[in-house]
């Protein structure tokens, strides 16, 4: 199962990892930001940014999961998910 | 919200790329009068950007045998090939096909961008998973949206990458099947094919290569990068196009698997669609067997890349890793790339400009792409126009300034530097690795 502390280091380490981009977002991202609206990534970006939690977590995340994902939060709860399953 | 304001942010970006110059995006030749030429508003102008690689469509036996056969069975079939539309034609293509590949099972579609759809959505199904090169074609893509497989990207070109996620997936059921493509439309980089036939085997998937830019063009028969990587075996699905190296239009897939001629009635992309003219499959079965009888096409076609790509090189511009028929130049901005392309247009010179985000990297492209069919004039003076504007946008140095330079001749887009304002000289990786 998975627990609430899993999903919230997680999102740690996503926020983290988003403040170290080379042009990170001005204002610090929460587990609401909504990562393609209010990051200033674009499509690429973001795609490199998921491959990067992707090692970090060992995981691969399908396309169609990824459509369904908008907050941090959301990506936290599906990379969760995976480590889980 | 009426139905088309979803598209304003495009629709915006459209708008202010026309009023810097011509419409990319609608080019409309007066003429396009041989392989190498067209007429645009009344100029005679040099096409580097049509992936004409053989440079087939005016050949002359190709025309004859089209145009024999619109007279003899019509303009069209009027229907798909399970309702009304198999001529005998269309069963000859398939087995000239398959022998040309020394394959069991071929396959024709209506385009190269349907048999993605078709091959993609079928053979891979509810429970299987398909692991997609991250730069391929939007074929392959909207191919994976429309069955029922799990999608999952590998970075470009990444063996190392394309293992850590099969070994991911573990024990899950399942088929796998990786796709890949021969040479990458942007850039002319091709697959590391050996290496990811390798992983296939280590893995027990399936393996698609698409070779739409790659056949006719590589390996020493010119059945693509299968080929020249000698892994035939190692494939178990390779999907091509007629619309390029052939010259018309129409899509195939070629392959061993015992049961693959199911797919005639489970494929929807095949299914439901008309089948293509019988004039495009006899100018296209002529064209294949060009390929094969005529090789010194892929030898002026490989020595025309390297006098482009060395000329371009030399002079500082930034290109893809490889040589190849795709030559691409790497700009450093949206705003210089249209610029650069209108003022080719300007000289006489066509080719394709590429805007992100639709190329790999995200960076502007100006891409030629190079033909058997053009003269060592016409190559030279497409680098003399290239070189001029690019001095005086500024993308590379005059001469005096890059003796100075210190050799940059040669720069590979995958080792690149660039200078990028506020940041530094940062280094530019090619997509994803
Ligand atoms: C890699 C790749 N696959 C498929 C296609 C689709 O081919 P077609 O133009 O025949 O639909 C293209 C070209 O557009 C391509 O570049």
């Amino acid at each position: 199962m998975r627990t609430m502390s899993q999903k919230d280091e997680i999102v740690a380490v996503i926020i983290e990892m988003i403040g170290a981009l080379p042009q990170p977002p001005a204002q610090r991202a929460t587990p609401e930001t909504n990562i393609a609206r209010d990051l200033g990534l674009d499509s690429l970006a973001v795609m490199n940014l998921v491959m990067q939690l992707e090692d970090r977590f060992d995981v691969s995340m399908p396309m169609d999961r990824l459509a369904e994902v908008q907050t941090i939060d959301d990506l936290a709860v599906t990379i969760a998910d995976l480590q889980g399953g | 919200m009426a139905i088309l304001d979803k598209f304003k942010p495009q629709q915006a970006a459209y708008t202010a790329m026309k009023t810097t110059g011509r419409d990319p995006f609608s080019v409309c030749f007066d003429e396009v009068v041989t392989p190498s030429e067209a007429v645009l508003k009344g100029r005679r102008i040099i096409l580097l950007g049509t992936n004409n690689y053989l440079g087939l469509t005016f050949d002359r036996e190709c025309i004859q045998d089209a145009v024999a056969a619109v007279r003899q069975a019509g303009t069209g079939t009027t229907g798909s090939r399970i309702a009304n539309g198999t001529y005998g034609d269309h069963a000859q293509l398939e087995r000239r096909l398959a022998a040309f590949y020394g394959c069991r099972s071929a396959m024709v579609f209506s385009t190269g961008y349907q048999a993605n759809l078709g091959i993609l959505s079928t053979v891979a199904g509810r429970g299987d998973t398909i692991l997609i090169d991250a730069d391929s074609h939007a074929s392959i893509y909207d191919g994976c949206r429309l069955g029922g497989a799990e999608v999952i990207r590998f970075r470009h070109n990444d063996p190392d990458d394309l293992h850590r996620r099969l070994r991911r997936l573990g024990d899950a059921p399942g088929n796998r099947l990786i796709v890949v493509e021969g040479i990458y439309s942007m850039l002319g980089d091709t697959a590391p094919l050996t290496e990811i036939a390798a992983v296939k085997r280590e893995w027990g998937a399936s393996l698609l290569v698409d070779e739409a830019h790659s056949l006719g063009v590589l390996g020493e028969t010119g059945r693509g990068l299968t080929e020249e990587a000698g892994v035939m075996d190692d494939v178990d699905f390779i999907v091509g196009t007629f619309s390029k190296s052939l010259g018309a239009v129409g899509g195939f897939c070629v392959s061993n698997l015992p049961d693959f001629d199911v797919l005639r009635v489970v494929c929807r992309p095949y299914m439901f669609t008309a089948s293509l003219p019988s004039a495009v499959i006899a100018s296209v079965t002529r064209a294949l067997a060009h390929v094969h009888e005529r090789p010194e096409l892929r030898e002026r076609l490989s020595r025309n890349a390297h006098r482009l790509y060395r000329g371009l090189a030399a002079e500082g511009f930034v290109l893809g890793p490889r040589v190849s028929p795709i030559v691409s130049i790497r700009l450093p901005s949206s705003e210089v790339a249209i610029a650069f392309w209108n003022a080719l247009l300007d000289a006489g010179i066509y080719l394709n400009l590429a805007l992100p985000p639709a190329t790999p990297d995200n960076a502007p492209l100006l891409r030629s792409s190079v033909s058997a069919a053009h003269s060592d004039d016409q190559i030279d003076a497409a680098l003399e126009a290239m070189v001029g504007i690019g001095r005086s946008l500024g993308v590379i140095a005059a001469p005096a300034r890059r003796a100075r330079d210190d050799q940059r001749a040669g720069v590979r887009l995958g080792e690149a530097t660039w200078g990028q304002p506020g940041h530094g000289p940062a280094r530019v990786a090619v997509t994803g690795s």
